[in-house]
């Protein structure tokens, strides 16, 4: 059923996920909004129960189902499901049902509205186009704002710098809100997160039989992301291998799965992001020049928080109201404050969050004081304390490709491995007064020692 | 080893957050050993979910979608997890005895003909 050629093209033009679900309430059909929502292809999909792939908290969503297909009405409801990268997602169902010419009933159409970003836009009153800025007073923040709305209006590919925790992957989706794509998905990869092989079949995706236990054939995030924006996290961790293989794909714009020869034409708009120095990785034939500045077309600078200090109780204001569960959003000690707005925050915005998450949550909804600061702010062991000043301190010493300063931009495993280095060089190699100093237990330093090969 | 699977009738739950069912399995050299033991909660939740294959000692646990928090929590408690899984837990607990059984798999028995 529902092979009609012309309801197919149909469904994959609504800019909301599809689900045609037949009278047994098995999915018959979903277009490519919806496999990319559910992680599931039409060919996985196929005679499942539609309960199991839309995976709503209206489970088992087979009543309101059958209520349509008995009494041939739609139904909307609000709801959530869970998408394939594991997040709840707020969304409307609309629940049509389907009639042959001959008003033979032949299931229900399920469309599936995400509303992810409608209470955000009501609240924020964003303007016409949708696009509301990043949280900011600071001048370097306020050309990022500029940029975003420009950034949007093309299709180039753009490269974001910045530590982490400074909002790379919250500028990439504003770009993709903001631009004619908005309408279509926002797949974000994370390079780092999958081994070699897997992450080419997560790009690429995979046919049946590519290679031992691909039994269904999947669609990968380029073909996912069709018509909309792919997004690379860290795209310094991407292997040189896969490098080459999104050269290409840049290139000729096609790609193929594994196993299948098969080519598909690529329509996704490219963002990819960094916290690291790509030169010096080209330099140290890490990375791949020709892919440099193929991403490098329109480059985005974030500054960290540190750099942009005005920024901080204005973001605090806001975290603090987002994360209160009373009308009321608590105040903050004069002390706690002053605590805050002195520390040089090595994680950036996320850490602001991360602290203030823990502070609030300790203050039970009333003042938020010295004490209801995690320990590392307040007491701080040597570790954590070193920890912080050596990211703000290699964080002006950072540079990035084109010679902006990116701040800190390192991994916790090297800022780790210095840390234990120098507590060793201030203890004069006893372990155990090292161990006392970074604040940890001496078989974790042991361990450490064995990780990081020292 | 102890698998926990979070189960709706006789499926895999599509979604661990709000799953009232759990069924512990305890798998030595390939076998299943005992009885599976069926636990029920009071009402849905991924929290007490979770708190059960802590307390229990769970060293696997099977399921259906699962939410980002309570993933991250059960790795964190160095509990393995085997998500996305579609059908029959008993299909799923077979395919895992035969070292098959893969993230995101669909069972034979989830797919009407």
């Amino acid at each position: 059923m529902f092979h009609n050629a012309n309801l197919l093209n149909l469904i994959d033009g609504i800019p909301h996920a599809v689900i045609l679900v037949d009278k047994n309430l098995n999915v018959s059909r979903m277009n490519r909004r919806a496999e990319a929502l559910t992680g599931r292809s039409n060919d996985e999909a196929a005679g499942v129960q539609a309960d199991y792939i839309l995976r709503s908290n209206l489970h088992p969503f087979a009543d309101s189902f059958r209520a349509v297909l008995q009494e041939k009405k739609m139904v909307a409801h609000e709801g959530n499901i869970l998408d394939r990268n594991r997040k709840i997602i707020p969304v409307r169902f609309t629940i049509s049902p389907l009639e042959s010419h001959s008003a033979d009933l032949l299931g229900v159409m399920v469309v599936i509205e995400d509303l992810s970003f409608a209470p955000y836009l009501q609240e924020k009153g964003a303007g016409l186009d949708g696009f509301e800025g990043v949280i900011s007073l600071s001048p370097k923040m306020q050309d990022v704002n500029e940029q975003i709305p420009i950034f949007a209006g093309t299709d180039a590919s753009v490269l974001i710098y910045g530590e982490t925790g400074t909002g790379k992957g919250f500028v990439a989706e504003k770009i993709h809100q903001a631009s004619k794509r908005s309408g279509y998905p926002f797949i974000k990869v994370n390079c780092g997160a999958l081994p070699e092989q897997m992450l080419e079949s997560e790009l690429f995706g995979h046919a049946q039989g590519a290679f031992p236990g691909a039994d269904h054939k999947r669609p990968g995030m380029f073909r996912l992301a069709d018509r909309g924006t792919i997004f690379f996290t860290e795209i310094g961790d991407l292997p040189l291998s896969l490098q080459v293989k999104l050269l290409t794909v840049l290139d000729d714009g096609e790609f193929s799965a594994l196993g299948s020869t098969k080519k598909v034409a690529m329509n996704a708009r490219i963002i990819a992001a960094t916290s690291m120095d790509l030169k010096a990785m080209i330099a140290e034939g890490q990375f791949r020049e020709d892919l440099f500045y193929r991403l490098n077309v329109l480059r985005l600078h974030l500054p960290p928080l540190r750099e942009r200090a005005e920024d901080i109780p204005l973001l605090i204001d806001h975290f603090v109201k987002s994360l209160s569960t009373g009308n009321l959003a608590p105040h903050f000690e004069r002390k706690a404050l002053q605590v805050l707005k002195d520390y040089s925050f090595p994680g950036n915005v996320r850490e602001l969050r991360n602290i203030l998450e823990h502070a609030v949550t300790l203050s039970l909804g009333e003042t938020v004081k010295y004490e209801h600061l995690p320990e590392y702010l307040t007491q701080g062991n040597e570790a954590e304390r070193y920890a912080s000043s050596w990211g703000a301190k290699k964080g002006q010493e950072r540079r990035t490709a084109d010679g902006e300063t990116t701040g800190g931009a390192t991994k916790w495993d090297d800022v780790e491995k210095e840390m234990i280095i120098e507590a060793l060089r201030k203890s004069r190699g006893k372990r155990s007064e090292a161990a006392k100093m970074l604040g940890w237990a001496r078989s974790t330093l042991y361990r450490k020692l064995k990780h990081h090969g020292i | 080893m102890k698998i926990m699977i979070a189960i709706f009738r006789n499926d895999v739950a599509p979604r661990f957050d709000l799953t009232v069912e759990a069924v512990f399995v305890q798998l030595e050299n390939g076998s299943i050993i005992g009885e599976p033991r069926e636990l029920l909660l009071s009402e849905p939740s991924g929290d007490e979910l979770c708190g059960l294959a802590v307390s229990e000692a769970a060293d696997l646990v099977i399921c259906g979608g699962i939410d980002e928090v309570h993933y991250e929590y059960l790795n964190w408690k160095k509990i393995r997890i085997i998500d996305g899984i579609i059908g029959p837990y008993q299909e799923a607990l077979e395919l895992l005895l035969q070292d098959r059984l893969a993230p995101n798999a669909i069972m034979p028995g989830a797919v009407s003909s």
